[in-house]
């Protein structure tokens, strides 16, 4: 389709119906000061279509591709290999109104879709229901502590200095509204969790306690003694997944006890994607659906006793109980879900448990090799497919040397804690099956020669 | 015991201090199926119109407003498992809460249930 512009008989017929002298007699409102006069300086002006892909195709020749170097970024967002049928599947035409309907029930497909992809999701993170997804796992964060206050009827929030520090300023952007107490403190260089600490803050104010896991420095700890302390103050323990390929290695957070499960869905079926669009999955226990925000899809039987879905529970949507309703988000990330969905119908618990195997025995094996480097100490006693290491030197600094010679090392957590000094030595390695021994080689060898 | 009716179809029924409040038979008949209703919590403090529950119908979620002021002395925690209750018995089973009447004048200019039923065929 050609986009056609108004022409100038069409401008001066609309300011005539109106009765403006000009387009620029609209804008009289608007102070002479704060108006611009001309071009915006240092722009180049209008190129031809071609002349603008050369452009930016030299612009994107300078990006290197996660694909096409050794990589072992994480820190919330993860490079997994998407079979090629994902990407033709969600594009056949069944799909291409994915976005969930207002008149739901004549998308039976779409709503079947999204039934399957709530029941993936309630049964890896390990609750009895899921929604239908979130805008990703940030927000799904915040509606959870939002949920806990809902339901608590108290208004302070504990972060475990575990929680992914875009996720803590997330809570903290909107707890700025909201008027919720948040309390969290960064994390330290140790071995383990800050379960003990978290335990010691909990009093009868506290709504929730976040901990994400495997946390952000990849360790990963037991939920129970947490959840059952949680639980005595009479509030609710919400856990954040960012890497929910670890559930086909470790046990699930509600199995564990926590109340409300949210993650980042982006490391199935989704992709890096420049950091978005991504998908937020939640879930919680049956008794607090009430208390869910966003979309949930049913499972029922027509008036003839077929197998149907509806989108069920509305009354806690937007749409229906405006400003009281449980949240505002009145839709979900369709496209990413069903990318998600597919992705793990493809996978099978079979080929997810022997894709976070594949997972964990790279990313053991890394670490064994790194730890070999001078310089180079492993700082978690467990992990999944991510842990810390502490070099001895800038971590941010030696990622530059490294990013230098097309090797991309990690997460430094010096950018990530830009005001923690004490966190400068810092750095996350996240180890996916896309890694090869070749790459393990060149990040080790690139590590003894910056700390040499 | 006196029972009173306000024009937001609750009833109120008044034994000494304490009051019992739940929606009428005419507001369940308009309502439709109720799935779910939610009460307020033992010692919640009330003030004359505030929101006190809500109930949700299949055709609709409604507030429920506290037609008096006081402190609520228990919610009807049958509601919860049977929701229903309200349908089949408005008036009776389905109360909503109860509640330690803070000021009586509150109940000055309430309907009487001849009242009520005046004000219902009027609608």
């Amino acid at each position: 389709m050609r986009y056609l512009p108004l022409t100038e008989a069409d401008r001066a017929d609309m300011l005539a119906r109106i009765g403006a002298p000009s387009v620029d007699a609209l804008f009289v409102d608007v102070p002479e000061t704060a108006r611009l006069a001309g071009p915006v300086e240092g722009l180049p002006g209008h190129a031809g279509e071609l002349a603008v892909e050369r452009h930016m195709t030299r612009l994107a020749a300078r990006n290197v591709n996660a694909g096409s170097v050794p990589f072992f970024l994480g820190a919330g967002a993860y490079r997994h290999h998407i079979p090629a049928s994902v990407d033709h599947l969600i594009q056949r035409g069944e799909y291409l109104t994915a976005y969930t309907p207002y008149q739901p029930e004549i998308a039976q497909g779409t709503l079947q879709m999204l039934f399957e992809f709530q029941t993936q999701v309630a049964r890896l993170l390990g609750c009895d229901v899921a929604n239908a997804s979130m805008y990703d796992g940030s927000t799904a964060c915040w509606e959870a502590i939002a949920m806990a206050a809902r339901i608590t009827k108290r208004k302070k929030a504990i972060l475990s200095s575990g929680l992914h520090p875009h996720y803590v300023s997330t809570v903290q952007t909107m707890a700025r509204f909201t008027g919720d107490a948040i309390v969290y403190t960064a994390p330290e260089l140790a071995a383990e969790p800050d379960t003990a600490a978290l335990i010691g803050r909990i009093d009868a104010d506290t709504s929730c306690v976040v901990v994400q896991y495997p946390d952000i420095l990849g360790r990963i700890g037991d939920l129970s003694a947490l959840a059952d302390a949680v639980h005595a103050a009479g509030a609710l323990l919400v856990a954040v997944v960012t890497e929910p390929v670890a559930l086909g290695a470790i046990r699930s957070p509600g199995a564990m006890g926590a109340d409300i499960v949210v993650g980042e869905g982006q490391s199935l079926g989704v992709g890096l994607q420049f950091g978005g669009p991504y998908l937020g999955l939640f879930a919680t226990r049956d008794k607090y659906v009430r208390q869910m925000p966003g979309r949930l899809v049913g499972e029922t039987l027509d008036a003839a006793g077929r197998r149907g879905f509806v989108l069920t529970l509305s009354t806690r949507e937007q749409h229906i109980r405006r400003e009281k309703a449980t949240s505002n988000i009145c839709t979900n990330s369709g496209l990413c879900a069903l990318a998600f969905s597919i992705h793990m119908t493809l996978l099978g618990e079979k080929g997810l448990r022997a894709l976070a195997a594949e997972n964990h025995r790279l990313a053991c094996r890394t670490a064994d090799r790194l730890a070999k480097v001078p310089g180079v100490k492993l700082v978690n006693t467990a992990f999944f497919n991510e842990f810390a290491l502490e070099i001895a030197g800038d971590a941010r600094a030696v990622v530059r040397a490294l990013a230098a010679k097309d090797v991309l090392a990690g997460v430094s957590l010096g950018r990530l804690y830009p005001d923690h000094s004490e966190l400068a030595g810092g750095l996350l390695v996240a180890v996916t099956e896309t890694v090869s021994e070749e790459d393990i080689e060149a990040l080790a060898a690139g590590l003894e020669e910056a700390l040499a | 015991m006196p029972r009173y009716f306000t024009d937001e179809h609750e009833w109120i029924e008044v034994d000494g201090d304490t009051a019992t409040v739940g929606i009428t038979d005419y507001a369940q008949s308009q309502l439709g199926d109720i799935v779910f209703v939610e009460v307020p919590d033992e010692g919640a403090v009330l003030t004359k119109g505030q929101e006190a529950a809500v109930v949700e119908s299949v055709k609709a979620a409604s507030d429920v407003y506290a037609p008096i002021g006081g402190t609520v002395v228990s919610g009807n925690q049958n509601l919860e498992e049977d929701p229903a209750l309200v349908n089949s018995d408005a008036e009776g089973q389905g109360w909503f809460f109860k509640l330690t009447i803070a000021d009586k004048g509150e109940l000055d200019g309430l309907m009487d249930e001849a009242a009520y039923k005046a004000f219902v065929e009027s609608l």
